[in-house]
């Protein structure tokens, strides 16, 4: 795409501003800012992309996965304030998916080991990651409130924490799959993935962005698992205290 | 009060607070072993604070409590929970039908309750059998509260904390309920603990009382003192001045 096409799709901006100034919708602000973060953000990634692909250097991966992480965490964690550590349990839920889904992916051979697929692949795994955190943690967290009476009913018969706040574990690591899950049944019918779209119309042969998407999918839906499970059971331990007692605010 | 029998709950200058709020103040005093003993108050006064400190649900931010001679911090919280089991006003259910609801006690425990066993606790209550099989939310308020009474006495508990549970009942369901606590105490010795707002219950069926205010308690005795209590708050509330 020239730079003359590429500044012609800024229409698309102008026409929700117009939108916004005619029926006063008073979101041009927020629009307009976004827009302009979007393009220096992207323009920053690129650039530092370019870098570290040219580069080929493991360090620059590793700092770049690290960031990814680092702000990941930063942005999940509101959602969990309640739950005591929560910082620290997400990094580690995202550090282990991170591992165990490059691991897989290097270890088999499925993908190469440089830069060109670790990062792109890490940042739409740590990204599913952590909307799947902010999910469940939502979700959890109302949860434990609203059942309060059941928990302490099974502690109260001589239940184990475990076994106290299973009902609200269960109950939220499904409800925060659903959403991957729910997604995986109806594409190709409904929507076509945005990375399958940009191959294909950056000129990539149909099949092979089709395989790369059904690589992505099936990733996205370990990650989904791996992250609800890991954080649950992270988590759940810290709503209690060493005499087995639901610790309340 | 005079307590000529073995203490089943010991309570030794037991505090009680979240945050900055005072729940319970200097708790001390004895529910005696193998006895009903009542606690009357108005709301707000702790009673049902009072019953989840026994059950270990909460620990006292001061003083001792005492389960059968032992401290409660030297009970692991599944063995002193067991022995001291509980039923609320709210009965809480899991999500089921009436027999998942029985068997969650011993499921709890690796085991199952035996289908005769479950009807057999269903008509020690005054509940047909044919509700083994009904979801839980199918039942009355009563029915429920019946249903949390015999799900309680699965663990078979030497101790029965009661947070007003026949609150809900109709007379009816009550006496039968009162007759079951009364039959379980007579035959096996068990200590029961009643929160009831309900003062002739008390002096009916209680053998001790404690009259409970303010996060205190005000007087404690043999239930008859409900007829004519000592303590001027106690009279108050004992005459409905203090509701």
């Amino acid at each position: 795409m020239s730079y003359w096409a590429l500044s012609l799709t800024l229409i698309f901006v102008l026409i929700p501003l117009v939108l916004s100034k005619t029926l006063n919708l008073g979101l041009g602000r927020d629009m307009t800012v976004a827009t302009l973060r979007s393009i220096v953000q992207l323009l920053a990634v690129g650039y530092v992309l370019k870098f570290v692909f040219d580069s080929e250097s493991l360090l620059y991966i590793f700092l770049m996965v690290a960031l990814m992480i680092v702000a990941a965490t930063h942005n999940a964690q509101k959602k969990g304030a309640a739950i005591q550590g929560i910082a620290w349990k997400i990094a580690v839920t995202l550090i282990f998916v991170e591992v165990l889904t490059q691991g897989i992916l290097i270890g088999f051979n499925i993908t190469p080991a440089t830069a060109q697929y670790i990062i792109p692949i890490s940042g739409m795994v740590i990204g599913n990651s952590m909307v799947l955190s902010i999910l469940f943690l939502n979700r959890f967290t109302a949860e434990v409130e609203d059942h309060q009476d059941q928990t302490e009913l099974i502690l109260s018969l001589g239940g184990t924490p475990k076994q106290a706040i299973h009902r609200q574990l269960i109950t939220s690591i499904k409800a925060s799959m659903i959403p991957t899950i729910e997604s995986q049944k109806t594409v190709g019918l409904v929507q076509l993935p945005g990375m399958m779209s940009g191959q294909i119309i950056a000129g990539a042969d149909p099949i092979q962005a089709v395989q790369f998407q059904l690589l992505i999918m099936f990733l996205l839906l370990t990650t989904a698992a791996v992250t609800s499970v890991s954080l649950g059971y992270l988590s759940y331990p810290t709503l209690f205290n060493k005499r087995m007692q639901l610790l309340k605010g | 009060m005079s307590v000529n029998y073995k203490p089943a709950i010991h309570f030794q200058h037991v505090d009680f607070h979240i945050g900055d709020i005072e729940i319970l103040k200097d708790i001390t005093g004895s529910f005696p072993q193998g006895r009903i003993t009542t606690l009357v108050g108005p709301s707000g006064a702790g009673k049902s604070t009072l019953l989840k400190l026994c059950n270990g649900l909460i620990s006292p931010v001061n003083g001792e409590i005492f389960v059968k001679d032992k401290a409660i911090a030297d009970y692991e919280p599944v063995e002193l929970r067991r022995m001291v089991g509980m039923a609320l006003q709210s009965a809480p259910m899991i999500n089921g039908t009436v027999y998942e609801n029985l068997n969650l006690p011993l499921s709890l425990q690796g085991q199952e309750l035996a289908k005769a066993d479950a009807l057999e606790l269903l008509e020690d209550v005054g509940l047909k059998g044919d509700l083994l099989e009904r979801k839980v939310k199918d039942l009355s308020g009563g029915q429920r509260q019946k249903v949390s009474i015999a799900r309680t006495l699965v663990n078979k508990p030497e101790i029965l904390l009661m947070d007003e549970i026949t609150s809900s009942l109709d007379r009816a369901s009550k006496l039968e309920v009162e007759e079951l606590i009364s039959k379980i105490n007579r035959k096996y010795k068990t200590t029961i603990i009643w929160i009831t707002h309900n003062l002739q219950q008390a002096l009916e069926i209680g053998d001790y009382t404690w009259v409970m205010m303010d996060g205190q308690v005000i007087e404690t005795g043999e239930s008859s003192l409900l007829e004519d209590p000592k303590d001027p708050r106690a009279m108050e509330f004992v005459k409905g001045v203090v509701s």
